[in-house]
């Protein structure tokens, strides 16, 4: 860690802005072939092939959600035999106290809804957002993540991070801008 | 731009360099780039609020009046202050819930089924027809909810544990129905929401106010625009558009079980819930060309809700019309060669019995006035595409009304036969649930992006991170050699820039969610 910072702050890492989607693919896939591991790219949109210039795993999410899913439907089912056949034994219309035909609705319904919430939440965890504060917020140049530039964030945390040569690193792979950001305490 | 009597009296303008027919290629002219999106879009939110908005919000909100002191009527003298009566115990309350129910459902349609589809026109207008979708099922819950009567008592359509251990009856299909709409809200809600996450974010970056950086920053939820996100937000999306899909065509086929489960001649029929579906279709988009009509007119948003869009919703109209129209002309056939007299009966008494004023405002408004979207000079036509699509929301109200009333008002026992009339407070529940739906409508354009900003930025050439040449982009990256890109075995990649505007269509927008998604290996 660098030394000319007092106890409060300490480097979170560099950020390196790009201008266009293109640029930043291919810096991302020399970020990848470099060996870095704790990084990651920011921008506006989903850019089309970045988790694989990134070298992303696939997300875990769908079997979540798959579980989500069946765990809702046979819940559904089963509380509908346990109110027909035990809890309320009542006959309506001379219909069977359960059968799976007439249950098949609200199984379907309610395998839906355990498997929609499964994914939000499941993005959220995945996310670890919510999270309101974060380092790069401080930068003015990240204001636009949201809107038109792109960005390269590499951490200090990297073992191979050295201030000086990852950001000349950065800065030949056609980033705009350089700048170091700073991990402050929260206020 | 236009104004509105130039609007209503024909053809929009087009603007120049667009093609109305590749309509896509619209967002490839001189003002396409990320950061032309983000403004227009954010823009709506940001500009002096409009006299023409505050005239709308206060109408609706007047409205919402109405819908205020009928509800708080009726629940505090009971369901008889409405014109039911016996045997028509379903109403105004139950035509109203389907016709909003089948409203909302152009809203997941267009954002889930579409975009399982990859019909990337769908990106302009989903998150207008979204928000449509949730306040339509917010107007369509509030029947069935206050036609109970006690509404204090409404907890008992749950299963949750009571002091009587009574539990609701899970072979009725009202009980299906509590189940099917609440939860189609509900996801509709979700996934609506996720979509918003990203461009919440953008407001949040753009606010010049602490209290709007602090409100639009809350729900952003502190998104930042991570790949690593993106990754898993993307998959997320792409399942919550694939529980959407058959949950959209579940909800209305439910909603037909209440009708076709019974017993009664004219709803027992295994027609009805591929036939509700498409009219919900129907009517959903009718409803969506109407508001876009307007916003885009409001709000200059020509270039971003194209003819295009208006093009391909006139043509599902036609579409899913014209499946209601054999749906009606299979009912009848049924009920002549099913040879029951029950049947046949209640089927020649909606054409032509004391109803048959209904019945024929529902045949010409949903069977024949669709039909003129055959010509493309029509659906080109904005007074055109704007009138009919009203005639067709009057129809498929009728619709509900023949179905629900003339099955009912002849029953098998003619002594008991009766001619079912609205009060004052069946009108002004209707008229009120426009001031729902408007107020609603009013206060999303006023406080939200409107369109999906992240999304609609995926669709212009200059996304594509591997053929991206200008528009947007300070540095074209063409030069490098496309075997090194792990997707250059797509034919898009080298095209994404078709500038000259033809069949742009089928090239210029690789980059979309979907694709992502499905080509991760």
């Amino acid at each position: 860690m660098s030394t000319d910072h007092d106890t409060n702050e300490r480097e979170y890492g560099l950020l390196a802005e790009f201008t266009n989607p293109g640029a930043v693919f291919h810096a991302c896939e020399k970020v990848r072939d470099a060996g870095f591991t704790v990084w990651d790219s920011h921008t506006p949109f989903p850019v089309h092939g970045l988790d694989k210039a990134m070298g992303l795993k696939r997300s875990p999410l769908p079997w979540v959600v798959l579980v989500a899913g069946l765990t809702g439907a046979s819940l559904a089912m089963l509380l509908q035999w346990w109110i027909g056949e035990v809890a309320y034994r009542m006959v309506i219309s001379g219909k069977p106290l359960f059968a799976w035909q007439p249950s098949i609705p609200i199984t379907f319904e309610l395998g839906v809804l355990f498997a929609a919430f499964a994914s939000v939440f499941g993005l959220l965890h995945l996310c670890r957002l919510p999270r309101h504060h974060h380092p790069l917020f401080s930068s003015t140049r990240f204001e636009r993540v949201t809107d038109d530039r792109f960005f390269i964030a590499i951490e200090s945390g990297d073992p191979k991070y050295d201030r000086e040569q990852t950001r000349s690193f950065l800065a030949s792979l056609g980033a705009t801008a350089v700048e170091v950001i700073e991990d402050r305490d929260v206020d | 731009m236009a104004s509105p009597t130039e609007l209503l009296s024909g053809i929009a303008k087009p603007m120049p360099g667009y093609d109305p027919i590749g309509g896509r290629d619209q967002l490839v002219t001189d003002r396409a780039d990320f950061a032309s999106i983000t403004s227009d879009v954010a823009g709506v939110i940001e500009r002096k609020t409009t006299i023409g908005w505050w005239v709308t919000f206060m109408v609706s909100l007047g409205l919402l009046g109405i819908l205020g002191l009928s509800v708080a009527y009726l629940v505090y003298n009971g369901t008889g202050v409405w014109g039911i009566n016996s045997p028509i115990g379903w109403g105004w309350a139950i035509v109203n819930f389907v016709f909003w129910v089948g409203i909302g459902h152009a809203g997941t349609l267009i954002s889930a089924v579409l975009f399982l589809f990859r019909q990337k026109w769908r990106t302009g207008i989903n998150r207008f027809a979204e928000a449509m979708t949730i306040f339509a099922v917010m107007c369509a819950l509030l029947f069935p909810t206050i036609h109970v009567g006690r509404i204090w008592l409404l907890h008992w359509v749950f299963p949750i544990p009571n002091q009587m251990s009574a539990w609701p009856n899970f072979r009725s299909p009202l009980l299906w129905d509590v189940f099917a709409v609440s939860i189609y809200g509900t996801t509709s809600i979700l996934f609506w929401y996720v979509g918003l996450i990203p461009d919440l974010a953008t407001m949040r970056d753009r606010a010049k106010t602490k209290i709007a950086r602090m409100a639009y920053g809350i729900f952003a939820l502190g998104w930042r625009g991570s790949n690593r996100h993106w990754q898993h937000y993307e998959v997320a999306y792409l399942l919550l558009a694939g529980l959407a899909t058959p949950l959209v065509l579940s909800v209305h086929s439910i909603v037909s079980f209440d009708f076709a489960v019974s017993q009664l001649p004219g709803w027992h029929t295994t027609i009805f819930p591929p036939y509700f579906v498409a009219g919900a279709i129907f009517s959903g988009f009718a409803m969506v060309m109407n508001l876009v009509i307007i916003a885009r007119w409001a709000f200059k948003l020509e270039h971003i809700f194209t003819m295009k869009h208006l093009d391909n919703m006139a043509r599902v109209i036609t579409l899913t019309g014209s499946m209601v129209g054999y749906a009606y002309a299979m009912e009848f056939f049924i009920a002549y060669y099913s040879g029951n007299p029950y049947e046949s009966f209640a089927f020649v008494n909606r054409a032509f019995g004391p109803y048959a004023w209904a019945y024929w405002i529902m045949v010409s408004c949903n069977v024949i006035s669709p039909q003129l979207f055959w010509f493309k000079k029509l659906r080109n036509n904005i007074a055109v595409l704007f009138i009919v699509s009203i005639f067709v929301n009057i129809g498929m109200w009728f619709e509900r009304f023949v179905i629900t009333v003339t099955s009912l008002h002849r029953d098998f026992l003619p002594a008991s036969w009766d001619y079912y009339s609205p009060t004052i407070w069946d009108i002004g529940a209707f008229v009120g649930s426009f001031g729902l739906f408007g107020t609603m409508m009013c206060l999303f354009v006023r406080f939200l992006p409107l369109i999906a900003i992240a999304e609609l930025k995926t669709v212009i050439p200059a996304a594509d991170p591997h053929g991206a040449h200008g528009h947007g982009s300070d540095h074209a990256h063409s030069d490098h050699p496309h075997s090194d890109h792990p997707h250059s075995d797509h034919p898009h990649s080298d095209h994404a820039a078709v500038d000259q505007g033809h069949g742009g269509q089928g090239h210029s927008a690789p980059a979309i969610a979907l694709q992502k998604a499905t080509h991760e290996h």
